[in-house]
């Protein structure tokens, strides 16, 4: 028997989600609906007499306050009908959590007959609609279709689901020719080319036999680009020479060769560690989820934090989640729908989900976002990039794990289904007009309060030495999980034992399926028990799968029968090398110089309200940015608090004032000029914020992910390489380390013609630093009127890139470059003046150069500002002013010093280039006048504040 | 003896940690416990004088926000919680607790029977929004309040706290026992429109408590607001003042003490 009860608001309570849908049709073009009603559905499958039925609506589902329930019919329309009634629910196998939790709720009313729940929503459409219109309706605004569907009349919702009759599959691999070799990788979607193949087909051959399914799929997982990164870890021919391991030679280099005391663990584990106080270390990683979220935003996003969050869960013995930072790339927001390519989710709408995904998920986790960054090009429409961090809390004294033979192994958390599969090796293709339906097994949504249960009783079972060990389940799931945590033991697990979300998964998608919210961890005999009886007690799956070996072997059962047995030797380091081509040609842009406008009043307004540069608000309080009580410096800054901060500064303890600050660089637009500039520009940027809040250059660490096109093709790897390069060169000068990164090398479209389009080449620099006392922070708003105002760094006539150009039409190939050598002494001349009380704001000078951090400080500070530009330093070739205003020089900084100051505030700096800019003013006004002392900008802050805000206030 | 404080936890509370510091600054000795252990052994309330529900997304708020807890404590906790506040002792609920604590049948008044007269409903903005906002504390018994100063700054992180009444009287009801402790205020202590009343709060209503005082629910966290460095503009205003919210906590305490 299936009950259902529907909710709706009373008619005194607005109903905000209609209001939404009806504003989203509108924006469609859908003229005909003048209103909108939204409707909570519940499904529950189970014998249930009225009187419980109506208890469950009146205690449970119903906020008797503002809702009212309709058991077993529609609540009756009390108006003129409406012109269309349509529901819409999940897609079988989707996480539905609302209905998880009912079906709680319904036990805990001592209710035990429903066995299965299902939440659906109905929309009822007031006014004229056309057949058309509805379509659109329900396609763009109300599903999307790969995780929910339109329901129809009389449509089955509950499945009784069967195991499949076991039946072990070979594969007959060892008298494959190459063309059925290739032929089985395409169709299996392993994404193994040719020399991986044969490797494979050797390594069967030399065992007398052919591989099974689940452990073809086990080697294609470990061997994905994903889990084994073999692009930049492999062989690269690049101008005329063979370089072995990129990454070691660039990336991993600067940290090997700094040896710094507090890098504790750098490259090894789930996440990079460093010092952080007697107490504790600190680890950080940073995460990409692209793919996924180009299909499904909102799931995309979700999953991608909540998988970030378990790289510090399971880095060392458990590192408690104490950040997240969120940078994303979309394409434009404001693109007409008439210009969006098929299968491509509009920008606005990408965007719209992926906040949603990581808004619900990271405050759900009681997570702090405190930190991040969103930026636009065209390229990114087919594309989007969706980077996700965590930070974590680590007692110094459980950093490393130890596995012996004999362990159980017992896996946590979220159930397997069959969500997930194939997303290690799908992320190592690319997307392409059909990927909405090709991949949806890729595609999944979170559930956050499992993963916080699995929090909440992992950090215990870690305090009470229950486990030796301990990682995640991320791509290629419980496969790369054990297999790499075992690597160097050996393992058996018993596939019929892992917890099912539902019946009909064979042994091999146990295996490699990547549901959410599950860790593995490995326990000594002796404390199974507890450590189960810990779990169980908060509600927290917790089931014993195998157990750890000492013949270097991973052996798979299923219910007795052996399915799968690799040798950790080969899966690990059996993977063929390939030399790949890389080329780099520095591309050819033509020079054309903007016309000089005498009043840039107008400029400064378009560049403020550029997508890139205008207020996050929107956003940014969507998040919670101060749970767990440690916000120092919050996103956003200022006397109203709407003013851009340059990085965030959080408490980690609730009994210290030491502090973490993050900050991260992101110059997209430079790559398109030079790779290495780019990636130059990114560190710097990255370190300048920290710089900017007070943090110190000398306990600053980066983090690399790299997002790139299709790197098999040698004109995209040259890049890669280049900007590999300038990661060595400008860290080893800063002397600031890597200490974990990650990359994702096939961010590609295929459009329908056919046509492939890259990204721009997008490096994400996040970079953490330990800050002795954050009651030395400083932020970006101007404090006092009367204060001085300072540009510390030299501006050179580098327009490429720019907002500047891009607003005016112009384009240059002069990319801002990095002179490490000075900016490091900039940096430390800097902090030593902060550190010494001297500077009572700062702002670094990024996108839209000096006259955007000047406008910025202003109208955060509630302060004017009345500047000129004849003493800031600058090189030869700049003889404009509008380069001067404009142009994007990194390692530049504006400063605020107090007027009792300036004396110490020049000493500090002596030897760096700085200047004076001009005072702090009471009236609330920006006045710029050039180098000849013409009058080049003169507007209200209000007015400057108002474009800044309006481009992303939705 | 430091007043013990339990700060009630369940699977998707998240500010349990900074609520309990709170309590032990103030002088008190907080302890975290999952619900589990109290529903397994409700007679585990009676060791403690002030019961903490904190903030969070309980069960994930799915269904709506706080109801499972909010029904765990109305049908199987409801002799023990009766007898812990006619003992004199208090109770608190911040943000997913006040959530908790008006659908438990714990506020406006002690009474698990009762129909549920107030809610806290979804956002006029329809969306969740962290910002800190200006509250009036009102005239009222409430224990928490005593002696606090008139306005207070504290942030909201919520999507669904929109403080609704089932009817009118139910609001004159709260007027006349001088149950509203809180309202949200613009800067200059007048009226507040968005954002100043972040969630469209009928009266501009922020918080409650019982009858008796005893009993406080509010949407604001004013444990995010015990340290001078939690100010969102505290390198404007500088370090040397006292927290608004610390006043809250060592109130509760010095009531047994």
């Amino acid at each position: 028997m299936i009950t259902r009860i529907e909710l709706g608001l009373s008619a005194d309570f607005q109903d905000s989600e209609a209001k939404g849908i009806l504003s989203g049709a509108r924006d469609l073009g859908v003229t005909g609906v003048n209103r909108v009603k939204v409707y909570q559905v519940y499904y529950l499958s189970g014998d249930l007499q009225k009187e419980e039925k109506t208890r469950i609506a009146k205690s449970l589902l119903a906020d008797l306050v503002t809702q009212q329930y309709g058991i077993d019919q529609p609540l009756p329309c009390k108006e003129e009908p409406p012109c269309w009634s349509v529901e819409v629910t999940f897609n079988r196998g989707v996480t539905d959590l609302v209905a998880e939790t009912a079906l709680k709720g319904i036990r805990d009313l001592g209710i035990t007959s429903v066995q299965e729940a299902k939440t659906a929503k109905r929309f009822e459409f007031f006014g004229v609609l056309s057949a058309g219109d509805k379509e659109l309706i329900a396609q763009k605004l109300l599903i999307n279709k790969v995780v929910q569907h339109v329901m129809q009349p009389g449509e089955k919702l509950f499945f009784t689901m069967e195991d499949p009759v076991f039946q072990l599959i070979v594969i007959p691999l060892r008298d494959a020719d190459e063309e059925q070799l290739m032929r089985l990788s395409r169709e299996r979607d392993l994404f193994l080319n040719s020399a991986e193949m044969h490797a494979i087909q050797d390594h069967f051959r030399s065992l007398q036999r052919d591989p099974t399914d689940i452990e073809l799929e086990m080697i294609a997982q470990t061997w994905s680009e994903h889990c084994s990164h073999k692009t930049l870890t492999g062989l690269v021919e690049f101008e005329g020479r063979v370089i072995r391991n990129p990454l070691k030679q660039t990336i991993f280099r600067v940290t090997r060769e700094l040896d710094l005391p507090w890098c504790v663990s750098v490259f090894k584990d789930n996440a990079g560690v460093i010092r952080f106080d007697d107490d504790y270390n600190v680890c950080f990683k940073v995460e990409t989820h692209n793919h996924p979220s180009a299909m499904e935003p909102y799931g995309g996003a979700n999953t991608g934090i909540g998988g970030v969050i378990r790289d510090p869960l399971g880095t060392g013995l458990g590192a408690k989640p104490i950040i997240n930072t969120d940078i994303f790339c979309f394409g434009p927001v404001d693109l007409a729908m008439k210009d969006l390519p098929k299968g491509v989710l509009h920008p606005k709408r990408v965007m719209q989900g992926v906040v949603a995904g990581v808004r619900d998920y990271g405050n759900r986790m009681g997570i702090p976002t405190s930190n991040g960054a969103i930026f636009f090009d065209d390229r990114y429409l087919g594309n989007p990039l969706v980077y996700c961090g965590n930070v974590g809390l680590l007692p110094r004294n459980l950093c490393e794990k130890t596995v012996a033979p004999g362990d159980a192994i017992i896996v946590v958390g979220g159930r397997t289904g069959r969500d997930g599969i194939h997303g290690a090796t799908a992320s190592s293709g690319e997307l392409h007009t059909e990927s909405e339906g090709t991949w949806s097994g890729a595609v999944q949504i979170g559930n956050p309060i499992v993963e916080k249960k699995l929090v909440d009783t992992l950090m215990q079972a870690r305090d009470r030495g229950y486990y030796r060990a301990i990682t995640d389940c991320g791509a290629g799931g419980l496969s790369s999980a054990i297999g790499e945590l075992a690597k160097t033991t050996g393992a058996e697990v018993f596939l019929e034992k892992v917890p099912l979300k539902y019946h009909g998964l064979s042994y091999m998608e146990i295996w490699i399926s990547e549901a959410q919210e599950r860790m593995v961890i490995f326990v000594p005999p002796e404390h199974v028990d507890d450590a189960l009886a810990l779990f169980a007690g908060e509600d927290v799956e917790a089931t014993v799968i195998g157990r750890t070996t000492d013949d270097h072997k991973i052996r798979l059962f299923y219910h007795s029968a052996l399915v799968g047995e690799l040798d950790m030797a080969f899966l690990h380091d059996g993977m063929p090398e390939v030399v790949r081509q890389a080329v780099y040609e520095k591309p050819v842009l033509v020079e054309t110089e903007p016309e000089l406008l005498s009043d840039l009043t107008p400029v400064l307004h378009k560049i403020l309200a550029a997508p890139n540069v205008c207020s996050k608000e929107w956003v940014i309080r969507q998040y919670d940015h101060e749970v767990q009580g440690g916000s120092v410096v919050k996103p956003l800054v200022g006397v109203d608090q709407q003013g851009p901060s340059d990085a965030s500064v959080t408490r980690p303890r609730m009994d210290s004032y030491k502090a973490v600050i993050l900050a991260n660089g992101l110059n997209p637009k430079y790559g398109l000029i030079d790779p290495y500039w780019m990636a130059a520009s990114s560190i710097d940027e990255a370190v300048r914020n920290v710089i900017a809040v007070g943090g110190s250059l000398e306990r600053t660490a980066l983090l690399d992910n790299f997002c790139w096109g299709s790197t098999d093709k040698p004109d995209r790897l040259g890049g890669l390489m280049r900007a590999m390069q300038a990661c060595y060169d400008v860290a080893s000068v800063f002397r600031t380390p890597f200490i974990s990164g990650k990359d994702s090398l096939n961010n590609e479209y295929k459009t329908e013609s056919g046509d492939s389009i890259a990204i721009p080449p997008t490096l994400l620099i996040s970079a953490i630093a330990v800050m002795e006392d954050c009651r030395q922070a400083v932020t970006m708003d101007l404090k006092k009127a009367g204060n001085l105002l300072y540009v510390v760094g030299l501006t050179r006539a580098e327009c490429g890139g720019s907002h500047y150009y891009e607003v005016m039409n112009a384009s240059s190939s002069k990319a801002p470059q990095v002179d490490a050598e000075s900016a490091r002494r900039l940096y430390l001349a800097l902090h030593a003046a902060m550190t010494a009380g001297l500077v009572a704001s700062c702002h670094d000078c990024s996108e839209g150069g000096l006259a955007v951090a000047l406008a910025e400080m202003a109208f955060s500070g509630g302060l004017g500002l009345s500047v000129s530009l004849a003493s800031v330093p600058r090189t030869a070739d700049v003889v404009r002013d509008d380069v001067l205003l404009f142009s994007e020089s990194n390692s530049r900084l504006v400063v605020e010093v107090q007027p009792d100051k300036e004396a110490a505030f020049c000493a500090a700096l002596q030897a760096i280039p700085f200047g004076l800019l001009g005072q702090v003013t009471a009236a609330p006004q920006l006045v710029i006048d050039g180098i000849q002392g013409e009058r080049l900008i003169e507007e209200n802050l209000a007015n400057l504040k108002s474009s800044w805000q309006n481009t992303l206030r939705w | 003896m430091k007043p013990r404080v339990l700060v009630l936890r369940a699977a998707g509370s998240n500010c349990d940690l900074e609520t309990a510091f709170a309590f032990d600054q103030a002088g008190g000795a907080a302890v975290l416990l999952h619900i589990n252990r109290v529903l397994e052994n409700p007679a585990l309330l009676t060791e403690y004088q002030i019961l903490a529900i904190p903030g969070g997304f309980t069960y994930g708020d799915d269904i709506s926000a706080g109801k499972v807890m909010a029904n765990q404590l109305r049908f199987h906790l409801a002799d023990h919680l009766r007898a812990f506040h006619q003992q004199g002792k208090l109770i608190i609920g911040i943000c997913n607790g006040f959530q908790v604590l008006v659908k438990a049948g714990l506020l406006p008044v002690v009474d698990f029977a009762a129909e549920q007269s107030v809610t806290l409903t979804n956002n006029d903005s329809g969306k969740y929004d962290d910002r800190w906002v200006y509250l009036r504390i009102n005239e009222s018994p409430c224990v928490f309040t005593r002696a606090m100063k008139e306005r207070v700054y504290f942030p909201v992180a919520h999507a669904e706290g929109k403080f609704v009444v089932r009817d009118e009287s139910v609001l004159q009801e709260l007027w006349r026992n001088r149950q509203v402790v809180f309202q949200y205020v613009n800067p200059d202590g007048g009226v507040a429109a968005y954002p100043w009343n972040p969630n469209g709060s009928m009266a501009d209503i922020a918080g409650i408590c019982d009858p008796t005082g005893r009993v406080l629910g509010l949407m604001p966290h004013p444990e995010r607001n015990i340290d001078p460095t939690h100010h969102p503009a505290w390198t404007r205003i500088g370090l040397n003042r006292e927290a608004d919210g610390a006043a809250l906590f060592s109130n509760a305490i010095a009531y047994f003490t």
